[in-house]
């Protein structure tokens, strides 16, 4: 599968299948501070993601100190 | 994943709540604690007139939609800060956002109606860029809420934003400022406008998927300013806690509120009274208020350069 990744934008390939909980662990990202989508789609923990698709991981969290105003 | 309240699929998790939301029931719940954060809170009410403070990313104009679909009176309210290729973007995406729902705007465009970008306001004052921008956005807000005879100023800080602030002036005992923390501030002068943030009980995480839901055309370009930004520190740090005991931010922040914030206001007995700035006349504890100083230093810099 093809995992996009933003901030800084990398794409990765996994080899095979996972759920999206496992290959956020293996990339090492607090889900706690992204979602997950595929295509239009949000995925929650328990989807799988299988091998030939493609995955992106939106960071949730922006700005500096006095950013969102 | 099933949906908590129907037989939906769901489509975001929420760990702190114990919960799973397919899309209209996310978005069902999502409002409605929009709604009672700004019901329990006395924010607004249908008679205000609500300046929206909107940046162009998730969060303000999430806000602005929750608002508008709640049938608050909203002007939106955008400040043009003259940042790279960030800033005609954002300027572009509130326009049309705006333009699209029939929305009374104000843009600000700092270096055309006050001479200088955030960069080189940050330049001139030897300031780091967030620095001048924050002091400035807080104070175009104010001051166009007053003079356009707003009677509150809606920002889109969400829980993360607040639990952030939080912790940054835990770190460095900002004493003062922790007793004048909240998602609602009366105004204590004549001269300022009252500030809520309705946001303030949803994640940065469940804005995202609101603005995503909803499909809000939002700008999801970062400032190149904000790499490396305390803030951004502060927030991953609760976001690993937040991991590991599920609603530790919200314990945080609103157990401060409730059980840490009073003694910070009592403790307050030096009693710095407010005055009117003597150039501007916005308030301020010294003589000159702090963007007058800013704007002056950075005038007496350009002039002295330009020599
Ligand atoms: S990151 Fe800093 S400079 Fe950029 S918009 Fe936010 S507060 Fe302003
Ligand atoms: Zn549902
Ligand atoms: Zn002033």
């Amino acid at each position: 599968m093809k995992v996009i990744v933003r901030r800084p934008r990398r794409e990765v390939e996994m080899p095979g299948s996972r759920r999206v909980r496992d290959l956020l662990q293996e990339l090492k990202i607090n889900p706690e501070s992204v979602l997950v989508v595929r295509g239009q789609e949000l995925l929650t923990p328990d989807e799988l993601v299988r091998d030939e698709e493609t995955v992106e991981v939106v960071p949730a969290i922006s700005g500096g100190s006095a950013h969102e105003v | 994943m099933k949906c908590k309240t129907c037989p939906g699929k769901a489509v975001i998790d929420i760990r702190r709540h114990n919960a799973a939301f397919c899309k209209d029931c996310f978005i069902v719940h999502a409002e409605r604690q929009i709604e009672r954060t700004i019901e329990g809170d006395k924010m607004l009410s249908k008679d205000d007139r609500v300046l929206v403070a909107v940046s162009g990313g998730k969060d303000s104009l999430t806000l602005w939609e929750v608002l508008r679909r709640l049938g608050y009176h909203t002007t939106g309210f955008h400040i043009v800060l003259g940042i790279d290729h960030y800033s005609p973007q954002a300027r572009a995406t509130v326009e049309g956002y705006a333009k699209k729902n029939g929305l009374p705007l104000i843009v600000t465009d700092v270096k055309e109606e006050y001479d200088f970008s955030i960069p080189e306001l940050a330049e001139y004052t030897r300031r780091v860029p967030c620095s001048a921008c924050g002091l400035s956005k807080r104070y175009l807000m104010n001051r166009t809420a007053l003079q356009g005879g707003f009677s509150v100023l809606a920002t889109g800080h969400n829980l993360d934003d607040a639990a952030a602030t939080l912790l940054g002036n835990l770190l460095h005992w900002q004493t003062p400022q922790l007793g004048r923390m909240g998602p609602a501030l009366e105004a204590t002068h004549p001269k300022l406008v009252k500030t809520v943030k309705p946001l303030v009980r949803l994640t940065e995480r469940e804005t995202l998927a609101y603005a995503m839901l909803r499909g809000i055309d939002y700008h999801d370009d970062e400032c190149p300013n904000a790499v490396g930004a305390t803030s951004l520190f502060y927030k991953d740090l609760l976001n690993q806690l937040e991991y590991a005991s599920p609603g530790a931010k919200q314990s945080f922040y609103f157990g401060f509120l409730k059980k840490g914030r009073p003694a910070f206001l009592a403790a307050q007995t030096d009693g710095v009274e407010l005055k009117e700035c003597e150039a501007c006349g916005q308030t301020t504890t010294t003589e000159t208020c702090a963007y007058c100083r800013m704007m002056d230093l950075a005038r007496r810099t350009a002039a002295a350069r330009s020599r």
